[in-house]
């Protein structure tokens, strides 16, 4: 009975089912939990107290209806590392966004079931509560929204999520799993999103070396390390000497949040970048400026993974830029150390490179790649 | 003995103000306490009488330059109210970033203003010199809004990117930014005033909501005192140029075109 009442309301479709169930609980007031005719015994969840690093700005507003509790982000974790999200069980959100790489994979373009590959590289999944576009043309604006992609992308995890969720419910963890999380056993769509956002609203990486210096330990960087940052702070102008890194990796969180041609082609193939989702040829090329936080981490760099190395990076910028590439950005084109202001190139030297490489190495947060509470659960 | 009249005193005080405020409107009793109310200023970004559109639209300088506009941001503080009385109400701790890429920026909304007809604004195209070195920046101040130099501790009060033709790179680069060197030499910061236009007064009342509508025209960054051609100024990171361009921005880059009395 009970089964056949539940069927019902499934082909009634999720939003109808509701209503009706709403309507049934208001008439006769039975104040029962709406969604289950069978009232389960799990404990309200925990609210989850996010901790933000010194000097970080506010985090942005969150999604009221996915507040952060402790059993929603367990429950997140969960689903991150499940492979039965993938068409034929070989692949998680955690194939592509690995720990240990800052949420990255190493390769160029990322790997989907049966070896497809995706057009771009994997973004590292880090501080993405200020994070106010996702994924490198911004084309999603929550993470609830975006997590229902990779999931279902055939280049992707290839498995439309209803799919997902008919899996989910034959594994005999996660009835407890989504109860603690949501109240009720019951596993939905909805659920499985709104517990991966909350689990990767904790990925908070804010304890490398350079954030220790800021907080006041000046002793941590090396002359070296130091030089470099300045230099990476600089936007030189004949006078003063700099790398220019900072105009758009600026700041606490390592990035400007805004899309730019940053010249690494003179004509774009298939793949406009910020021009594909807005249609505006003047937006064709930028891609999104994303935080240098574990970059030594995240190889190979720029959004089709091109550059191998933080050597080619810095050459790149130094001596390879694109002047002829449609929108390229201003920043990009005016941006010399030579005293006469003419050399269209950085004019960085050897030991400047070096020196911004060895200040990109105190970004990397070890606290983040090993925190337990990121990992694949036992 | 003094002390004991003046509790008395400032007990009758307070007993008088419960009395007035258990029996009175307090809206009709401006001896109570002043009143305050709101107003509002939008901010309308153009190029001469041309609206900004970013990226897609080229526009001309009184000196034949054409340009692009990429970025336009600048920071406006310490908002102040005028009288024709001459007298002045500050309004405290107001520091707003205005973006062109971001319409809500755009709009500044102001609370627990006293009541009163004012003929005039003042206000700081930028981040004063004293709040910056107080550190401790959060909000638009932060070092998340692409406004900060990190290794000189001072603010882009101004940030204006591009392309031009006239060029020799093709790109425009202005960050009006700092306001250190020797005697402020290179200080890009600047205090304007500006007068409402003639007969208009902005009329601060409870159940009003009066707005003033201010225009910026970026291109007299580029005109006025000084004129910068593209060719020889495209790039500057405070500094000489970028001080000139901080007094055209002075004299004459906003200005108040009507206020609506709402």
């Amino acid at each position: 009975m009970k089964t056949a009442f539940i069927d019902f309301l499934t082909r009634l479709g999720p939003l109808a089912g509701a209503g009706l169930l709403l309507l049934l609980t208001t008439a006769c007031g039975t104040g029962g939990k709406a969604d289950d005719p069978s009232p389960e015994s799990f404990a309200a969840p925990t609210p989850y107290v996010l901790l933000v690093p010194p000097l970080f700005p506010k985090p942005l507003p969150q999604p009221a209806d996915n507040p952060l509790t402790v059993e929603g982000i367990e429950l997140g974790r969960h689903l991150f590392y499940e492979k039965a999200l993938s068409l034929d069980n070989s692949k998680s959100c955690g194939s592509c966004h690995q720990q240990s790489k800052a949420f990255t994979d190493g390769l160029a373009r990322a790997e989907g079931v049966g070896g497809t590959r995706h057009a771009r590289s994997a973004m590292p999944l880090q501080n993405l509560l200020w994070e106010p576009r996702l994924t490198w043309d911004g084309a999603h604006t929550s993470l609830e929204q975006q997590a229902r992609v990779p999931i279902e992308n055939p280049l992707e995890l290839h498995q439309p999520l209803t799919a997902g969720v008919t899996r989910l419910q034959k594994l005999a963890k996660y009835p407890d799993l989504f109860g603690k999380a949501f109240g009720t056993s019951r596993i939905t769509e909805e659920r499985v999103l709104k517990a991966l956002a909350q689990f990767e609203r904790t990925l908070v990486s804010g304890n490398s070396r350079f954030d220790r210096y800021n907080r006041g330990d000046q002793d941590i960087l090396t002359p070296d390390e130091v030089r470099g940052m300045e230099l990476f702070s600089i936007h030189p102008n004949g006078r003063i000497r700099g790398g220019n890194c900072s105009d758009c990796h600026g700041g606490t969180l390592q990035t400007d949040r805004n899309f730019r041609n940053n010249g690494i082609s003179s004509s774009f193939g298939a793949d406009l970048g910020l021009g594909g989702l807005t249609g505006k040829s003047t937006d064709n090329g930028k891609f999104r400026v994303p935080s240098l936080r574990n970059i030594a981490l995240t190889a190979p760099y720029m959004h089709d993974g091109r550059l191998a190395t933080l050597e080619d990076v810095l050459d790149h910028y130094n001596e390879h830029v694109q002047f002829s590439s449609p929108n390229l950005d201003p920043l990009m084109l005016n941006t010399t150390n030579d005293p006469l202001q003419i050399s269209p190139n950085l004019e960085l030297t050897a030991q400047e490179k070096r020196q911004i490489i060895a200040f990109l190495h105190t970004l990397t947060d070890e606290d983040f790649v090993k925190d337990p509470r990121f990992a694949a659960p036992e | 003995m003094i002390f004991s009249r003046f509790a008395a005193l400032a007990a009758s005080l307070a007993l008088g103000t419960m009395l007035l405020g258990s029996c009175n409107d307090k809206d009709n009793d401006p001896a109570a306490e002043p009143q305050k109310s709101v107003f509002s200023v939008e901010l309308e970004n153009t190029v001469g009488n041309r609206s900004l559109n970013l990226d897609t639209d080229t526009y001309t300088t009184p000196a034949g330059d054409q340009f692009t506009i990429s970025t336009f941001k600048y920071y406006l503080s310490n908002l102040e109210l005028l009288k024709a009385d001459g007298s002045v109400v500050p309004l405290p701790d107001t520091y707003f970033l205005v973006d062109h890429a971001n319409k809500a920026s755009q709009k500044l909304q102001f609370s627990d203003v006293p009541a009163g007809d004012y003929t005039g604004l003042r206000l700081v195209v930028g981040v004063d010199s004293a709040r910056t070195k107080a550190g401790n920046f959060s909000g638009v101040l932060g070092d998340d809004q692409g406004m900060w130099w990190a290794w000189s501790k001072e603010f882009i009060n101004v940030k204006l990117e591009g392309t031009s033709p006239q060029s020799p790179k093709g790109g425009l680069v202005f960050h009006i930014a700092g306001f250190k060197g020797a005697n402020g030499a290179n200080n890009t910061i600047r205090t304007v005033t500006l007068p409402f236009p003639s007969g208009s007064k902005l009329l601060v009342r409870p159940d009003h909501t009066p707005e003033i509508h201010i225009k910026v025209d970026a291109l007299k960054m580029f005109s006025g005192l000084s004129t910068i051609r593209f060719a020889t100024v495209n790039n500057t990171m405070g500094g000489p140029a970028s001080v000139q361009i901080a007094d055209n921005i002075a004299a004459g880059m906003l200005t108040v075109e009507h206020l609506h009395a709402n």
